[in-house]
């Protein structure tokens, strides 16, 4: 059907042939890419290839630990990573145990394996799906199928747990299954449990259940509502599903206290349109207070009809804030990492699936320490370490500088991000930006412009335009003076004219 | 006034020469667009009855819309409009304009003929291509305007636009009114009942391209079939 409406509009609009506009994915493979696999979407939504932000500085699986000549037990099914200072903490939920590593200029050592905690029953794990430790190294562990989430010291004496509430609210009937954790500074505890959509549970510090933050807002079809409101009986609106809010996929903690969250729950359509909100930082009460100034929410990738298996949007498994609020969500679908900074901007995006180092087979967690990322992977069974290239390096260096006020290191440093990229809007908007406080408004009207900022241009041609209107005052007058007078004389020699030839008409006649 | 002035004129006198006498009467029906757009009651009546107009003029007003059209897209400051010009084509552009036009022209024609619609398809085209007359008058100059405005005056900007075509579609009403010599209701009626119309040509238009394009089909695979027996 397509092919014959494209037919039709081709036939009819006299369209010499579909070649003629020449679209420039049909050069590239099956996945979309040829070469690179890092890019960046432009103004239009497309993709636009970018150089390396990242690079794998190393890799940290059973072997570089040595755990084959410790117990034996490789890493199985890892799920979740934390990382606190210079200590990464992994969730080896397929051991049921806690992976204690100290990272230091690209060295991974093993210093604990957590898998007994001392003063409570029972002491070991089952099934730990994820694992916080606060600044005084007291670690939290949501220990799924043992149904809490344990507090224990640093020297994994038990503190205390958070359990099953005894509450209306919570649903007695099902089981307690925490997957996700994260705690804030005043040591309430935040849990994801499977099968809760009310939003997160909360925990205040002395383990009682305050109740749950950051609920979808329940949407209600309205064609539903009418059929379920005046055309269903009593008993078949009960037996119907009720409308459900979705669940989230992940959470973090950033240091400001506020919590980035990702869902993978909502529908294509809504995507573009935000209001699935696939990313979102939740304040104290619950309310998503995500920063999105730029043309595109932040989704992920933003066309995924490919024609390849991994059809469907990009499913957020877990997000990571580092410094200057710049986020880092990963995509388990494609195994791809997409940087935002705090305007929502999408900074880049790298990774696909594979067997080389930098890709993924299942990319489910991730966290930074600094600005060096480190992926999960739940089927290699293995942590990627990303350290930034000096072009990755330089963006945040640049966001930095214009952050804390220092507009001159900024523009050199986007001077130098636009070398290497000359396809990357922000570089222009930063340099545009300090050209415009240095008031060489044409110079930035033209970077303004190649960003596609709407709003500075139009603030740096608000200056222009009344630079030139002072400059060029007489030349305005004359022209609007030119404009006055010259119709005046021209209709003044048509008249003449007309009178002329009327004269001589007459005196045809006579 | 026009009128009058040109009657006298000595170039309309029979002597002279034919390319001549159209040509003013070009000119004299280009003006009379002016008119038209300023007085749409009167205006299309004697359009049409007192064939103040010419399809050349409103040959000329079509391809002035989709000129601007494309214009519009490629030189309007990207504050306001930001088209992709490396994807923009111009003749899919104008195509996706022209088209609906001419489809919306015949469907209205073929509706009001079985209503007693006093307009013939000539009359219809010439109405409508008139009706554009502001859309262009007030589209060509914003497109200077849009790069002398910054975004906060963006308003202004847009009210303009907004209002070259509510007034264009204020034309095609009075003009449709006029052409077929119906009531405000019936005109109205007949609006929706002309895109109703329009829809089912498109339909129409797209089975039979699509059988079409199956019989081409089949005939060069039954060609490559006979020539693969062959050899």
């Amino acid at each position: 059907m397509k092919k014959t409406i494209s037919f039709l509009l081709a036939f009819l609009l006299l369209i010499p042939a579909a070649g003629a506009f020449a679209d420039d994915s049909a050069s590239l493979k099956e996945d979309g890419f040829s070469t690179s696999y890092t890019y960046n979407y432009d103004y239009w939504g497309d993709v636009q290839m970018s150089p390396d932000p990242y690079r794998v500085e190393t890799i940290i699986d059973s072997m570089t630990l040595g755990l084959e000549n410790l117990d034996g037990k490789l890493i199985t099914k890892p799920q979740s990573i934390f990382i606190r200072n210079n200590d990464v903490y992994l969730a080896d939920s397929g051991n049921n145990r806690i992976l204690q590593i100290r990272y230091k200029d690209g060295e991974a050592t093993l210093t604990r394996v957590i898998s007994e905690i001392t003063g409570t029953e029972p002491a070991g794990f089952n099934n730990p799906t994820d694992i916080f430790a606060d600044e005084k190294n007291n670690i939290y562990i949501a220990d799924q199928n043992n149904n809490r989430v344990v507090m224990v010291d640093k020297d994994l004496n038990f503190i205390r747990e958070f359990v099953k509430p005894d509450d209306a609210t919570f649903n007695q009937a099902s089981a307690f299954l925490p997957s996700k954790i994260a705690v804030d500074v005043a040591g309430r505890v935040y849990v994801l449990a499977v099968n809760v959509n009310k939003g997160f549970m909360k925990y205040e510090n002395d383990a009682t259940f305050t109740g749950y933050i950051g609920a979808n807002a329940v949407k209600v079809n309205m064609a539903d509502y009418i059929w379920k409101r005046y055309f269903m009986s009593k008993e078949q609106r009960a037996a119907s599903e009720s409308f459900v809010p979705t669940e989230y996929e992940n959470m973090y903690m950033d240091e400001k206290g506020f919590i980035y969250a990702t869902t993978t729950v909502f529908k294509e359509y809504e995507l573009l349109s935000d209001s699935a909100k696939p990313i979102r930082r939740l304040n104290g009460i619950g309310n998503d207070i995500l920063i999105k100034n730029d043309r595109y929410p932040p989704i992920g990738d933003l066309d995924w009809k490919s024609e390849s298996l991994q059809y469907g949007p990009s499913k957020l498994a877990d997000i990571t804030a580092m410094k200057n609020e710049i986020y880092v969500a990963v995509d388990r679908m494609r195994g791809r990492l997409f940087g935002y900074d705090s305007q929502g901007v999408m900074l880049w995006a790298f990774g696909t699936k594979g067997s080389q180092d930098g890709t993924f087979n299942r990319a489910i967690a991730l966290d930074h320490m600094g600005y060096d990322l480190f992926v999960v992977d739940e089927m290699k069974n293995s942590i990627t370490v990303f350290t930034p290239t000096e072009y990755g390096q330089m963006i945040y260096d640049a966001t930095d500088a214009y952050l804390s006020g220092d507009y001159t290191a900024s523009d050199e440093l986007w001077q130098q991000v636009m070398k290497l990229n000359a396809n990357y809007p922000l570089a222009f908007r930063g340099i545009g930006r300090s050209l415009l406080r240095q008031e060489k408004y044409e110079e930035a009207m033209d970077y303004f412009e190649r960003a596609h900022a709407r709003e500075e241009y139009g603030r740096a041609f608000k200056q222009y335009r009344k630079y030139w209107v002072e400059k060029n005052i007489w030349w305005v007058f004359l022209v609007i003076g030119l404009l006055l007078i010259v119709p005046l004389i021209l209709g003044r020699i048509k008249r003449t004219k007309w009178e002329v030839i009327m004269h001589e008409h007459s005196k045809v006649r006579k | 006034m026009s009128t009058a002035k040109s009657a006298s004129k000595p170039a309309v006198r029979a002597d002279d020469g034919k390319a001549k006498a159209w040509l003013s009467r070009y000119r004299q029906s280009l003006r009379y667009a002016l008119y038209v757009i300023t007085h749409p009651f009167d205006g299309f009546w004697d359009l049409i009855h007192e064939k103040k107009g010419s399809i050349a003029a409103a040959n000329t007003f079509l391809i002035l819309f989709l000129l601007i059209r494309v214009l519009k897209l490629i030189a309007t400051n990207f504050q306001f409009i930001s088209a992709p010009i490396q994807h923009i084509n111009v003749f899919e552009e104008m195509g996706s304009l022209l088209l609906p036009f001419i489809v919306l022209c015949v469907a209205n024609w073929a509706m009001t003929t079985l209503f007693e619609g006093k307009g013939r398809f000539k009359d219809i085209y010439m109405g409508m291509c008139y009706a554009l007359v502001p859309y262009i008058l007030i589209q060509l100059p914003m497109i200077l305007v849009s790069n002398m405005l910054t975004y906060e005056e963006g308003s202004f900007y847009s009210v303009l636009l907004a209002f070259s075509v509510i007034w264009c579609f204020f034309l095609v009403f009075v003009g449709l009114m006029e052409i077929h010599d119906y009531g405000p209701g019936k005109t109205f009626i007949f609006l929706i009942v002309t895109v109703v119309g329009a829809c089912v040509i498109l339909f129409l238009m797209l089975v039979f391209f699509s059988l079409l394009s199956d019989a081409v089909a089949f005939f060069v695979s039954f060609y490559r079939e006979i020539v693969f027996r062959l050899n």
